[in-house]
């Protein structure tokens, strides 16, 4: 069966959801969410530093759609936005979150996609620190903003591991699926 | 020379450099979408105060957050500083971070090993 927008974002918006989005993901976006997110744990009194983390989370991982979400998707039969995107924020048991966006990205762009998180992925603590201080100190900014900090980032704030998957969608495109755990 | 002065908003931080006194301030948050902008001034601003800087720098960085966008500027800010310490001017950064902000701590000490300048990390307790 093929990949369908409206059932993926269905099924993961089933748990226990803070913040379900898809749409555009501008600017102003961004800015709505993350004031909507910070007011709601300022009334659960959620504490602070989980609240910094699932942040900091927030601004790189919807910093990241901003930056690298196509305006348009050619040849996807749904009717996408501009800068399509979704970002769901879900409450674990454990009493972490679990962030997921989810684009379409172009198919040609998976490996490099998986090789990065795998890499990413297998690093620890300490080369992580190593990986971000020299990727700060040794690589230009790019206009797309942050030259690649930005997973590096939550992997070394969260201390986990990343989750990802790629759905196939048509030839030119594939649905790809970050998930972040705080 | 004439002090720069940004107003802060919701995703950039308040920008205070007094050039007469030496003492330059950046607080609040800084997760702007294009950083490059931003600190495009702060680094101009630094770049002709080096010209003729005081005899001591003060810089205090009160960051609550920053995303990494903005974390290659905030080097290059500290770089231009850097570049006045190696002329044997008296500069000090003073990172300021909350209790229990070990990401922000951290976040300092990253820098105090790239950039050759007095580091002072400060702990806001409430």
């Amino acid at each position: 069966m093929s990949f369908s927008i409206n059932e993926y974002y269905t099924k993961i918006s089933e748990g226990d959801i803070l913040l379900a989005y898809k749409g555009s993901i501008t600017s102003e976006l961004i800015n709505e969410v993350l004031e909507a997110v910070e007011g709601k744990l300022e009334k659960k009194n959620e504490e602070g530093k989980t609240r910094k983390k699932l942040y900091n989370v927030l601004v790189e991982s919807l910093q990241n759609l901003y930056h690298h979400i196509e305006e348009t998707h050619e040849g996807i039969d749904e009717d996408l936005e501009p800068k399509f995107g979704i970002l769901v924020i879900e409450r674990g048991k454990d009493g972490g979150y679990k962030v997921t966006t989810g684009n379409f990205v172009a198919a040609i762009k998976t490996k490099f996609l998986k090789e990065k998180i795998d890499k990413i992925n297998s690093l620890s603590k300490e080369e992580l620190k190593d990986m971000y201080k020299f990727i700060l100190n040794h690589q230009k900014i790019s206009a797309k903003g942050g030259g690649g900090l930005g997973l590096v980032d939550i992997a070394r704030k969260t201390g986990k591991k990343m989750a990802y998957h790629f759905y196939p969608y048509n030839e030119k495109y594939v649905f790809f699926d970050l998930q972040i755990l705080i | 020379m004439e002090s720069l002065i940004i107003e802060g908003t919701t995703k950039t931080p308040n920008v205070n450099f007094d050039g007469e006194k030496g003492q330059l301030e950046i607080k609040g948050r800084s997760i702007p979408e294009n950083s490059i902008e931003f600190y495009k001034p702060l680094v101009d601003w630094l770049e002709e105060y080096a010209t003729a800087p005081k005899t001591k720098t003060e810089v205090n960085v009160h960051l609550e957050y920053f995303n990494t966008s903005s974390s290659k500027c905030i080097l290059d800010v500290f770089k231009k500083l850097e570049a006045i310490h190696k002329n044997k001017y008296d500069v000090q950064i003073n990172w300021y971070y909350e209790e229990d902000d070990e990401d922000m701590l951290e976040a300092g000490e990253d820098y105090e090993s790239i950039i050759r300048v007095p580091f002072k990390m400060i702990e806001i307790v409430d």
